[in-house]
């Protein structure tokens, strides 16, 4: 032999791996756009709703957290027997005896009194509105804001005057406040001095009517229980005071009171609002599924159609492991374009709509873009293995000769 | 047969067939046979045995079903011979994995088909470039080597310009280019004159002289007498036989060789 060493193959560089791997992409645009359109419809759709999800949700943890977390209530439960258990008179005074609680008020639900816009108003019209007497600051410990006129002070909180709740307002028509409006509460009038903003984390108080303590007990017969203690504490004390505040609140039927933490509830209510998303990511799974059937059989059909050239670049000394490569890179190639529009047609539609959602914020959480591109890359993979397998399988004399 | 070709020098191999062939061996083939396993099995080649040095201008001529292609296959170590021995720069086809092969084909032989073969939507020189993309040279070598391969087939204008845009006879040129790119060992011809007219035919052929003149080893592989009679040496092959091996004129025959008994 003169020359008994085997030659042995190069390996392709990085830059003419690119270059072999947009040939088809280059010279079929049209289809090659066209077949990577399924993909870019999947991840775009997949991160479009967790991009939605997340900035709904965004949007109401941030007002959460603005409202605050350290909001705690306490509410009059149930006796064993089943019948409404009353607060003791002095709950709110033992509660505020708490170390780290830095704000307590209170509200007494009025069952027995209706509240119409008149007194013309049938009877059974109550709009589902409630009529509680409220200590004089509560709007701030629940969160919430004058809208218009004032709250209950020192001053008026004595007379027959009520604050409205945002669906109170509402449901009873009045808009604004003038001097002289008035409602018809419990049998007289009340006149309105003030209307307050929602409050998120407390809707029972938007559907109530808010009356002072003194005047609920000199004209409409309230014994003055509280029936519901609205309580803010240090944040980092936030479950230490959970935790005594059923004793504190009725040491002597502690079984009788219920605590909540209203933001907990509000939470856990964004984390369901995400979880029905499920839904929709499994539409986006299957149309990446699609996408992925389309990537692979348009690689089929190209390894069928370009026979020639895989014969050609067998003939020009390309390996089995070359051609593989070159029809795997190409559908990774695809696949990562689709994804690539994907991810950024669904960020632009999450912040489009977000965009135009009052109090949604625009996210779009790293898991929806990393997942979409990863997504791709893999559908690209899985698609293209079984074409490049069966290009790298052809021999170069059928290739080349049998065209 | 075979002292010659186990020699340790092929430059020394006594008997060479042509006045000028006095190079190393490039291409041997032994007793090479071909049976294609279908149904009756097809015998393509039946004991070939001949043998192409450096700088040899070789015809191999035969009708259609004469085992021209599958002879081509095996020179051109894209295929396996059945039986015997195909050696090409001294290397036994049948010892080589698939991949080595591959880089054989990369390094020592250039192919040039009846069809081109061009990329339609890369330019000249790029298509050139490619020949040596196996090979292991970067980008910028292959494109320096691509535009010296086109100045020797007479293409140096036409380096930007589409394969789409350019004649049968040129784009037959630009793919010469991209076959002594690498300057192989060999180039084998396959038809190379078959989708051209007959002035496009005849320059290619001119160009292969001229190649061959400057010292590449080519072996033109065709049907047609016509391109035969122009080259110095001839091997004849009928139903998988070679029938002559020697000058078309006055000149060494086919029992010449030191293959034929």
């Amino acid at each position: 032999m003169s020359n008994p060493t085997p030659p042995v193959p190069a390996r392709l560089r990085l830059r003419d791996l690119a270059r072999l791997s947009s040939v088809g992409i280059r010279t079929r645009k049209l289809r090659a756009g066209l077949s990577a359109l399924g993909i870019a419809i999947g991840v775009a759709a997949i991160v479009a709703v967790l991009g939605l999800s997340a900035s709904s949700q965004a949007g109401l943890l941030a007002e959460i957290n603005e409202l605050g977390t350290n909001l705690l209530t306490v509410t009059n439960g149930q006796t064993l027997f089943g019948q409404t258990a009353e607060l003791p008179i002095d709950s709110p005074g033992m509660i505020g005896r708490i170390g780290p609680v830095t704000d307590v008020q209170y509200v007494g639900a009025l069952s027995s009194a209706s509240v119409y816009k008149s007194p013309f108003v049938p009877s059974v019209d109550t709009n589902a509105l409630s009529v509680d007497a409220a200590s004089l600051g509560l709007p701030g410990a629940v969160g919430t804001t004058v809208a218009q006129g004032a709250y209950l002070n020192a001053a008026n909180q004595n007379e027959p005057v009520a604050v409205l709740g945002a669906a109170a307002a509402q449901r009873l028509g009045i808009d604004y406040i003038y001097s002289g409006q008035r409602i018809w509460l419990g049998g007289m009038w009340f006149y309105v001095v003030g209307i307050l903003n929602a409050a998120v984390l407390t809707p029972e108080i938007d559907s109530a009517v808010l009356v002072g303590f003194p005047a609920a007990e000199t004209y409409l017969g309230f014994d003055g229980h509280p029936s519901e203690i609205y309580l803010r504490c240090e944040t980092s004390q936030v479950n230490a005071v959970y935790s005594v505040l059923a004793n504190a609140a009725n040491p002597e039927a502690p079984n009788e009171v219920d605590v909540a933490q209203p933001s907990e509830a509000l939470t856990a209510e964004a984390d369901a609002k995400a979880a029905l998303n499920t839904l929709f990511l499994g539409l986006g799974a299957v149309s990446l599924l699609v996408g992925a059937v389309g990537v692979a059989n348009i690689m089929i059909i190209s390894v069928l159609e370009r026979r020639s050239e895989i014969g050609l670049r067998r003939a020009l000394g390309a390996t089995k492991g070359h051609i593989r490569l070159q029809f795997m890179s190409e559908a990774v190639l695809l696949s990562l374009l689709g994804g690539a529009v994907g991810v950024a047609v669904g960020a632009l539609a999450t912040a489009i709509y977000a965009s135009t959602q009052p109090g949604w914020l625009v996210v779009v959480p790293p898991l929806a873009w990393a997942g979409g591109f990863g997504a791709a890359l893999l559908i690209g993979a899985v698609a293209g293995l079984m074409p490049a397998l069966r290009a790298a399988r052809m021999s170069p004399t059928e290739a080349l000769w049998s065209i | 047969m075979s002292a010659p070709l186990t020699g340790p020098l092929p430059g020394l191999v006594p008997g060479t067939t042509t006045a000028d062939g006095a190079g190393p061996l490039v291409l041997q083939l032994e007793e090479v046979t071909k049976t294609y396993p279908v149904e009756p099995p097809v015998e393509a080649l039946r004991g070939v045995s001949f043998s192409i040095h450096q700088g040899e201008l070789v015809a191999i001529v035969g009708p259609s079903g004469s085992g021209k292609t599958t002879l081509l296959h095996l020179m051109g170590a894209l295929d396996r011979p059945s039986s015997g021995r195909v050696l090409v720069t001294g290397l036994d086809v049948a010892m080589l994995a698939d991949r080595e092969l591959s880089a054989l084909r990369a390094t020592r032989i250039g192919f040039v088909f009846q069809q081109f073969f061009l990329a339609e939507h890369q330019s000249v020189l790029d298509n050139v470039a490619d020949g040596l993309l196996y090979a292991g040279a970067s980008l910028l070598e292959r494109r320096q080597a691509a535009s010296r391969a086109l100045l020797r087939v007479g293409l140096a204008d036409k380096l930007g310009s589409l394969p789409t845009k350019l004649s049968g006879g040129q784009r037959q040129r630009v793919a010469i280019a991209r076959a002594i790119v690498g300057r192989p060992a060999i180039v084998l011809a396959d038809e190379p004159t078959g989708n051209l007219d007959s002035a496009a035919g005849a320059s290619v052929l001119e160009l292969f002289a001229e190649l061959n003149a400057q010292g590449s080893t080519i072996a033109v592989i065709t049907h047609d007498m016509g391109v035969a009679a122009r080259t110095k040496r001839v091997v004849q092959l009928l139903d998988g036989r070679v029938v002559s091996d020697g000058s078309p004129g006055p000149g060494p025959t086919a029992t010449g060789s030191p293959f034929h008994e």
